[in-house]
């Protein structure tokens, strides 16, 4: 079977990290990640935060605006991914994705990066740090917290 | 299933087959539906010109309706709906429906894939790591090189984080599934593995070996659903639905999942027990979908076989073995017997046949009440079947 070992004899140029293609609900979430900031969204009226952005509150229904979070937050589970045939994450392996719980309390799913992989603890504090991946598009993978 | 429902009508199974596998590198894929429907009509005695509904699915829109162009059916009945791995569990229930309101006479439900021959070796542990199939929200999780092996073990790490679930105790689900799957002729996998095999085997995503993970097989499998006053005149003797449930917690989005260590079968478990006016301890014989050893630690705990937290010593020591406290996926299991994507068929097929004595080497004995649960997705689907051999 071919895993990492393939990814070292392919001599095609590395693949970029994905784009996302932002949606009407999505566009100011992944234009503020461009910017270095990264949003959740607050209810109007039950003041519960939420992500993935959506329409409305998942709690009451209720209307939803964009605000800033902190960027920080804790692991709330993670995994080492050691195989994968898909370009460009075969280059990657071994690397981590993880499930963060932001301060604010929504989850999110990312990349642990600047930490070896085989030191990651669930409940680590973890910050986020930013890429622009598109014009219109940046993303926030996270690192252990200074 | 519902007792007093409508005129009486009641839903059972009369027929069930699987196909040749674990590869069928001569077949097409819908050709392995077709296989499977003509065992399973045969092993009920009806035919093709008896069946009047018809449910299948795969990946495609109007799957269904393109096997039963091929079989040649023009059911007045029928469903597609795809629950990933838990669909065969749903479409069964659904039949019941329709067959117990007068919809439905005979309902014929058919599996079919030939994921090993097409794929290769590349889908089930690396697959679903890209990103440009994610439509609208699934792009939240699909950026980050996530695998379906890495969605699973994100519960499993969960689970031993909040629980202290041990590598070795999932392993042992492994173990338990190949030692069954030693008396199954067809299984893909028959050579014994230790508790050590398992957690010395390659790490697919941490804390997930290898043999963490279900096979990928060629495969397929049918079920007929009919009355049981129909069943009456019928080769083998019914086996009822006495109760079945299904329910959701999120989508491709496992970052949406409120808590990693509740499955599906939490909500559509309990549901189906208390339709079926039977308890877990009535279980006699258990069918869980086993797509990794994760999925059967969650399943047990969320049925109500032990309580949550407590999966991982309940399957170790082979619990989950014949003589144990639940015998578990008799046939070998997704983890060492077949695994062709959409396994659920595969778990009715086994119920049945156990219901009915015909479980040879691994036949758990006067086993009278099974249940078969179905998981779908990244944890994201389950569906529950409860299944008996006496009428209720």
């Amino acid at each position: 079977m071919s895993d990492a070992s393939s990814a070292q004899t392919d001599e095609r140029p590395a693949k970029p990290r994905p784009a996302p293609i932002p949606d009407h609900d999505s566009a100011p979430y992944w234009k503020a990640l461009h910017e270095g900031r990264l949003l959740v969204q607050k209810c109007l009226d039950c003041n519960e935060f939420q992500l993935y952005p959506r329409d409305r509150c998942l709690a009451c229904r209720g209307p939803v605006a964009f605000v800033e979070a902190s960027g920080r937050g804790t692991i709330y589970s993670f995994t080492v991914i050691r195989q994968n045939y898909a370009r460009p994450f075969r280059d990657w392996i071994p690397y981590v994705v993880a499930l963060v719980d932001l301060e604010e309390g929504p989850r999110l799913m990312s990349n642990l990066v600047e930490c070896d992989p085989d030191a990651v603890q669930v409940g680590m504090a973890v910050e986020a740090r930013f890429e622009v991946v598109s014009d219109d598009a940046g993303i926030a993978l996270f690192a252990p917290a200074k | 299933m519902s007792k007093g429902r409508g005129d009486g009508r009641r839903a059972v199974i009369v027929g069930v087959a699987t196909s040749d596998y674990p590869r069928l590198p001569e077949m097409s894929e819908h050709a392995v539906h077709g296989q499977a429907a003509d065992r399973a009509l045969a092993d009920a005695g009806l035919t093709m010109a008896d069946v009047d509904g018809f449910a299948s699915t795969g990946f495609f829109p109007m799957y269904a309706t393109g096997v039963a162009e091929y079989l040649g059916l023009h059911p007045t009945y029928y469903d597609e709906t795809n629950a990933g791995g838990a669909s065969f569990e749903v479409l069964v229930e659904h039949a019941a429906y329709a067959i117990e309101c007068g919809a439905a006479e005979v309902v014929l439900i058919t599996y079919g894939s030939i994921q090993l021959s097409q794929m290769g070796r590349r889908l089930g542990t690396g697959g679903g790591g890209g990103a440009g199939f994610a439509p609208g929200p699934a792009i939240y999780d699909a950026l980050w090189g996530n695998t379906l092996v890495g969605s699973y073990a994100l519960a499993a790490r969960r689970h031993m984080h909040q629980f202290g679930t041990t590598p070795e105790q999932l392993a042992s689900v492994a173990v338990t599934m190949r030692q069954h799957a030693a008396s199954n002729p067809q299984a893909q996998e028959r050579e014994p593995i230790t508790v050590q095999d398992v957690v010395g085997s390659r790490l697919v995503a941490d804390p997930l070996h290898k043999l963490d993970c279900c096979v990928i097989s060629d495969g397929g499998g049918a079920c007929v659903v009919t009355t049981a006053e129909r069943a009456a005149d019928l080769r083998k003797a019914p086996i009822y639905l006495l109760g079945a449930a299904h329910s959701t917690t999120h989508h491709m989005n496992i970052s949406a999942m409120p808590d990693l260590t509740v499955s599906p079968a939490a909500q559509c478990g309990p549901l189906a027990f208390a339709r079926a006016g039977v308890r877990p301890a009535d279980i006699d014989v258990a069918q869980l979908y086993d797509s990794f050893t994760i999925t059967v630690v969650l399943t047990v705990e969320d049925l109500g076989f032990c309580k949550k937290g407590e999966g991982g010593a309940f399957v170790e020591n082979g619990g989950l073995g014949l003589g144990g406290h639940l015998p578990t996926n008799t046939d070998g299991g997704g983890l060492s017997a077949c695994h062709p994507g959409m396994r659920g068929m595969f778990l009715i097929v086994e119920a049945v046949r156990q219901l009915r004595g015909e479980g040879g080497a691994t036949q758990v004995p006067e086993a009278k009440i099974a249940v078969a649960h179905g998981t779908g997705g990244m944890l994201s689907t389950g569906a529950t079947l409860i299944l008996g051999n006496e009428e209720p």
